[in-house]
């Protein structure tokens, strides 16, 4: 039974979990067995959404907040005067089989502060996993935090009870991650990224013979980079995702503009508000990278190391290389039509599809969900042409372009594309 | 002019259609529900649901287009709204009198219609599995109650089925007065005369509430006020996420 005080446990450690952004679960199809309780669907159901636009999906929750470590961007770093507390594992497993009967959640995202050593803290963290699955039955969401440093043998076991694990790398590039957090350096966050990795192809590998074999956090891994604590350009954090993407295989990485809650820290940056445009631009990109076909190198590269803040990064692509618009709608390959500013992943089959009927023109286009105003620069179709980026010059386009939208528009029908249609897996 | 009338049900939508082929007879208008005559169209050609007549229309959808497109149909209908009837049935023929299948042209204006109107049903429902908020009785059981903008109950409930099968609940639509009720056995459609529901915030009375029920909505509504990160503040995205047409019915917006 959960006591009154657990009210007050609640607060401290479910506010020390907040700033790990986002979002849903999906990507899991765990069937509900036995008649127990849940499953997990494989498009993640956003159950309510804070007054900051995220969806909330799971119980995200610290097991605890006392942490040994002195990570400078973090909120419970030790040198930090803050209430400290614990939840027991069976108070975690419990509080989240609650508010799963009751639709609150799709299930429960658990990390800690570092307790005594990394073992200690993982071997807890796996006891919530395990009770949850063996005791209580329940088969929907669980997505555990691997503590940097943990043992092999810890981290294999997380993985046979939760659907997803992740190690956040949280800064880009190691001399500054040790700048930062004296206690850790890229081997203690991609030694464990490693094992999970490799536990992950083997279980594929024996579920291929052997259906009944176990599954090994069959949502994969993902990780968080905190964006704008360090002077990484965007070209270090693109490189680097693109490579955990292809050869990690990573489900997500997500980007957390830094917010300054340790102000005294002078390692850090003075920063008003957070770099929410940059944060939004970088999930464009990574978007390009995993549903567009683009390769970093095309979105960034060593003249251009950071993304344009002010138009979409698909757009900066087409504008620097005018000599492959414009695209003829009616012909052009559906991954060509993919890299046409104001064409997306949707539009993209129901032209392709709506093609064959008959040959389309800009109407068709808009009632397929194009966004005309900035496609018509980059298109031709069945119709007299209009002028484009060969007859304008893209110094002239890009000024149409910010011209035309007006501020935050473009933002809000874009973030409405991130999060919730798409919820973002962690 | 042509008027039909149905009993606004999709049997008597589908027997329409095989009447209007039958008749060689196509609606320009129409009304539904029984008793639902307009003096100012004159005449108006009663459609008496036929289950046989709407299973063949239903069939007939499948083979000249396909099976999911026969869904979509039925989930456009529980949209509901007054024009929908006619659109489907313009639709409808669109698919049977076409040689080839219609149901991807989205160059033609009905067939974009049909699929806005289908996104909308679909994201409600989507929503519901979201928002729905259960509440412990002091059985045992879990009630929830909300008024849905599409008559969407019919699609969440295979969801809710898998997921709370060791669970017995009842999810009620307070606009349209009725449920479903799984008693760990079945799923069963239930109109209650006497429900004890606040229909402001679509809570049970106390009485009939688990002891620890108002505890656990307490604490969840705390989860989500300290997870809100202030700096990032953004009313307008959490308005259009969050529609505020639900927030009476969430314990995290309302008081508890
Ligand atoms: S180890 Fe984690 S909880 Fe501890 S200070 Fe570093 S980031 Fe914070």
């Amino acid at each position: 039974m959960i006591s009154e005080s657990s009210l007050e446990k609640l607060k401290i450690l479910a506010g020390a979990a907040k700033y790990d952004v986002s979002c849903a679960s999906s990507g899991t199809k765990r069937n509900n067995t036995n008649a127990g309780i849940g499953n997990a669907t494989a498009w993640g159901i956003c159950h309510s959404f804070t007054e900051d636009g995220r969806c909330v999906s799971l119980l995200k929750i610290m097991l605890s907040n006392h942490c040994i470590y002195d990570c400078a961007y973090c909120i419970n770093r030790k040198s930090n005067d803050i209430p400290r507390t614990s939840f027991t594992s069976e108070e975690i497993a419990s509080l989240t089989i609650e508010f799963y009967r009751r639709n609150y959640i799709e299930g429960l995202f658990l990390s800690s502060g570092v307790l005594r050593n990394p073992d200690y803290t993982m071997e807890r963290m796996v006891a919530v996993a395990k009770t949850l699955r063996t005791e209580h039955r329940y088969n929907g969401y669980i997505h555990l935090k691997a503590i940097p440093g943990a043992s092999a043998q810890l981290v294999a076991d997380a993985g046979r009870w939760a659907d997803r694990l992740s190690v956040n790398i949280e800064i880009p590039t190691e001399n500054n991650l040790k700048l930062l957090a004296p206690d850790k350096d890229f081997k203690s966050v991609f030694e464990p990224m490693k094992i999970i990795s490799t536990n992950i192809l083997e279980s594929k590998e024996e579920r291929r013979n052997h259906r009944n074999a176990p599954l090994f956090s069959p949502s994969g891994q993902s990780t968080q980079l905190i964006i704008g604590a360090t002077d990484d350009s965007d070209q270090t954090i693109l490189k680097l995702a693109s490579a955990l993407y292809s050869r990690r295989d990573l489900k997500r990485v997500y980007y957390s503009g830094y917010i300054p809650v340790n102000k005294y820290d002078n390692r850090l940056p003075m920063l008003n508000t957070p770099p929410l445009l940059r944060e939004h631009r970088l999930y464009q990109a990574d978007w390009l990278l995993r549903f567009y076909g683009f390769r970093s190198d095309e979105i960034v590269n060593a003249q251009n190391p950071n993304l344009d803040l002010d138009l979409d990064p698909k757009v900066t692509y087409a504008l620097r290389n005018p000599q492959m618009f414009p695209v003829d709608i009616n012909t052009a390959d559906p991954l060509m039509l993919l890299r046409v500013p104001g064409i997306g992943t949707r539009s993209v089959p129901l032209i392709v599809m709506a093609r064959k009927h008959q040959r389309l023109n800009s109407s068709h286009l808009q009632k397929m969900g194009v966004v005309m105003k900035r496609a018509r620069y980059f298109i031709t179709c069945n119709e007299l042409r209009s002028q484009n980026i060969q007859d304008l010059k893209p110094e002239i386009v890009r000024q149409l372009l910010l011209d035309k939208k007006p501020i935050g528009t473009d933002d809000a029908v874009q973030l409405k594309l991130f999060y919730p249609m798409m919820p973002a897996l962690r | 002019m042509n008027v039909f009338s149905f009993d606004n049900t999709f049997e008597g939508l589908l027997t329409l259609v095989f009447e209007s082929y039958r008749q060689k007879q196509f609606p320009d208008e129409i009304l539904c529900g029984e008793g639902s005559q307009n003096v100012l169209f004159g005449a108006t050609n009663t459609i008496a649901t036929n289950v046989l007549k709407a299973e063949r229309v239903w069939k007939g959808i499948i083979s000249h287009s396909s099976e999911e497109n026969a869904h979509r149909i039925y989930r456009v209908f529980l949209s509901g709204l007054p024009d929908t009837p006619l659109l489907l049935v313009n639709y409808i023929r669109l698919i049977i009198d076409s040689p080839k299948n219609e149901e991807t042209n989205f160059a033609l204006l009905v067939v974009v219609e049909i699929n806005k109107l289908h996104q909308k049903v679909c994201s409600e429902a989507h929503r519901i599995n979201g928002f729905v908020r259960f509440q412990k009785t002091s059985e045992g059981s879990y009630f929830a109650s909300f008024a849905p903008l599409y008559d969407v109950l019919p699609l969440c409930i295979p969801h809710f089925h898998d997921r709370y099968a060791d669970q017995s609940w009842i999810i009620y639509d307070l606009k349209r007065n009725y449920g479903f009720w799984y008693d760990l056995k079945n799923v069963s459609r239930v109109v209650f005369d006497d429900l004890k529901v606040n229909s402001q915030n679509g809570q049970l009375h106390t009485s009939l509430l688990a002891e620890d029920e108002k505890h656990f909505q307490k604490m969840w509504k705390q989860y989500y006020q300290c997870i809100c990160i202030q700096e990032r503040r953004n009313d307008k995205v959490h308005r259009q996420h969050l529609p505020k047409r639900f927030w009476k019915y969430l314990p995290e917006k309302g008081v508890i």
